[in-house]
């Protein structure tokens, strides 16, 4: 995708088709002999990891949408027919109801990744706000899937993210309007939200087919957060990482395989098992898992316009961390003062996480969880506005190594000075 | 929305924090009961799930539908396994609304429903014909559809264990027990609307069982655990053959990582 390409035609056939339409040379040179740093470890094999999340989600979700009925009055038994009906149905609605649940514990580690070993700096700042758009974008699809069983938690979620646009001042019900196509969420609002849930991983797709393109013109960053400088620093992508990679793909995929196999349900919630009751409200709404830390920001600020805000700001805030990290140093492991607020805000998050789930009134030895998710809403906010751009300038970062390759093969590989 | 849910949480906190008095209608923990088709390996008894037929039929059915439920499921490899011909019987004795007749009818002489007989593709006939009739019946309370209950309720097949056994006990003072609702303490908020449904020998069991409640009540679970997943055996079975194939796949693919890596760190 950037620079020379070492790519030869072996063959007539190849030669023919590689003056016509250089795919060929694009695999070659992007998937085989691409030069990766040697030092990658095992947080590095989670964009593979991704891609297959993406493709596991697209194959199952294809099928599901063979056999599901968009409508108010037939949702909700047409998937539970694909549970017991469709050969084999309740392994593909598991895998597609426990894979999106996998997807976002491995983009969590991805992002968190990205943040411990500074991946996001120059000049690879493209590459992390293309990554937030993806995270974006999946936390949409996930949204508009988890309506589609049309459940109790399926409507009642829908009901109460589509009211957080009514929060906008003067044409907020408006838009609330114009979303469900209704006046509340019903029928319409299910048939849009089907087309969307369809339409958008193919956008992701498209997308995370930019966000590798932008990766191929640096090349990855690495645990040491150091440019590559000799060819000694690197490996070929194929076999050495294409093997890493499947290895760790397959512990992940056994992991998700206890998960659609032994415990189908446990990231669900039983109230989806209801079908949806406009007349009924659930005790307590709670999204799913992986949204739960913004939920907790949401309902931690009492004020319906600001708590929307907020929200929204966690996210906005990610494009912006390219600049607010002044330091020059890329990977915590270099930075002693970093590396203990980055652990920090990794537990806040977790914490944040543990406040959305629990009931609005709940209280941990006394104090009112609302007042912990506060707290931990103003780290959030703190660690990337405050603290980022600080620690930068005042922290003395340790002596970073010469090389990648001297940091891995010992003083021996260190090129002749 | 959340700010009345937030501001409603408040009020009631403060409401309990202030008037400690006032009773904690919390419903229990449930039961601690064991069941067969627990754990990795755990399947159905096949006993029990024939029993809890009888039970749900002669005794749920009366109030509550079962709707996702097919009279050709209960002949299947992983739920009850009546034979297909004890299947196709249990389905005859199910009555239907029928199709309109040749002349285009659709009630009998007397202005009666026409109703046939139910097949083995029919799906559970349902005690009223729709939800204000089972409302009017039963205090103005709707009895739930049982095809899902298990999997539709916090706590499993413990919980719905503990409602069926969990009533007959003394209330606590201080509490009152609504007009027309039970006590139950398993139930969140204590009054529930089911009359106790399971009395010893309310039925008789053909293989000679025992029917205590809790043994009625433990079969009739069963029985509702596959009716909200009737293909966990399958499931379970299946993951294990996929678990080994990978365990297998990974323990080549680490060999062949050795292997690549071996001059390369």
């Amino acid at each position: 995708m950037s620079g020379p390409s070492t790519y030869t035609p072996k063959s007539g056939i190849e030669k023919w088709i590689d003056q016509r339409l250089p795919l060929p040379r694009l695999m070659h040179d992007t998937m085989q002999t691409f030069p990766t740093p040697r030092n990658l470890n095992i947080w590095y094999t989670f964009g593979g990891i991704l891609t297959f999340c993406l493709a596991i989600q697209i194959v199952t979700g294809v099928v599901l949408a063979m056999h599901y009925v968009a409508n108010a009055g037939l949702a909700f038994d047409s998937v539970e027919s694909i549970m017991r009906d469709v050969n084999y149905g309740w392994l593909i609605r598991y895998m597609h109801a426990n894979g999106a649940s996998m997807f976002f514990l491995a983009v969590y580690i991805h992002m968190f990744r990205g943040l411990y070993y500074g991946s996001y700096k120059a000049p690879r700042e493209l590459i992390w706000i293309i990554g937030v758009l993806i995270y974006l974008l999946m936390m949409a699809t996930a949204f508009f899937g988890y309506v589609l069983p049309w459940g109790q938690m399926s409507f009642w979620g829908a009901t109460v993210i589509t009211n957080l646009f009514s929060a906008i001042p003067v044409i907020g019900t408006h838009i609330a309007t114009w979303l469900w196509g209704d006046f509340a969420v019903g029928d319409a609002t299910l048939n849009r939200f089907f087309s969307l849930h369809y339409l958008l991983p193919f956008i992701i797709a498209a997308v995370v087919g930019l966000h590798i393109w932008a990766l191929h013109v640096p090349g990855n960053n690495n645990p040491l957060g150091i440019d590559v400088k000799t060819p000694q620093d690197t490996v070929p992508f194929h076999p050495y990482y294409t093997v890493k990679d499947a290895f760790y793909l397959v512990l992940f995929v056994i992991l998700f395989a206890v998960f659609v196999f032994y415990a189908p349900n446990f990231f669900g919630n039983p109230d989806n098992y209801q079908p949806a009751n406009p007349l009924v409200t659930p005790p307590d709404i709670v999204p799913e898992w992986y949204l739960l830390p913004f939920y907790a920001m949401l309902r931690s600020i009492p004020n319906k316009l600001m708590g929307v805000i907020v929200m929204g700001g966690a996210i906005v805030t990610l494009v912006f961390i390219p600049w607010l990290d002044t330091s020059r140093v890329r990977s915590c492991s270099f930075r002693p003062m970093m590396k203990q607020f980055f652990w920090a805000f990794a537990v806040v998050c977790v914490l944040l996480g543990y406040c959305g789930s629990q009931p609005v009134d709940a209280a941990i030895a006394g104090v009112p969880l609302v007042w912990v998710a506060r707290l931990a809403t103003l780290y959030y906010f703190g660690f990337f506005w405050l603290i980022m751009p600080i620690i930068g300038l005042i922290e003395t970062p340790k002596k970073l190594p010469a090389s990648i390759a001297q940091s891995v093969l010992g003083a021996s590989a260190a090129p002749a000075e | 929305m959340y700010l009345k849910t937030l501001s409603l949480g408040l009020v009631v906190g403060l409401l309990a924090s202030t008037s400690a008095m006032a009773l904690d209608t919390k419903r229990l923990e449930p039961k601690d009961e064991k069941f067969s088709f627990e754990g990795p390996f755990g399947t159905y008894d096949r006993g029990s799930l024939q029993r809890g037929y009888q039970v749900y039929k002669e005794v749920c059915a009366a109030c509550h539908s079962a709707n996702h439920l097919a009279f050709h499921d209960l002949a299947e490899a992983g739920g009850p396994e009546f034979t297909e011909a004890q299947a196709r019987a249990l389905a005859t004795a199910g009555k239907l609304p029928a199709d309109p007749n040749d002349k285009g009818e659709t009630t009998d002489d007397k202005g009666a429903p026409l109703m046939r007989s139910a097949t083995l593709a029919d799906h559970f006939p349902s005690p009223f014909p729709n939800e204000q009739a089972a409302r009017a019946n039963n205090g103005g309370a709707l009895p739930p559809d049982l095809s899902m209950v298990v999997k539709a309720r916090e706590g499993g097949p413990q919980y719905v264990y503990s409602i069926l056994t969990g009533f007959g006990g003394t209330p606590p003072h201080g509490f009152k027990v609504t007009d027309g609702k039970y006590y139950n303490p398993y139930f969140e908020g204590w009054n529930i609307s089911m009359p106790p449904p399971l009395k010893a020998n309310t039925v008789s069991y053909s293989d000679g069982t025992k029917a205590t409640v809790e043994q009625e009540a433990h079969d009739v679970v069963t029985f509702l655990t596959w009716a909200s997943e009737p293909k966990m055996e399958e499931r379970k079975r299946f993951g294990f053959g996929v678990l080994a194939f990978l365990v297998l796949l990974a323990g080549v693919l680490f060999a062949a990582y050795r292997k690549v890596w071996k001059d390369a760190h």
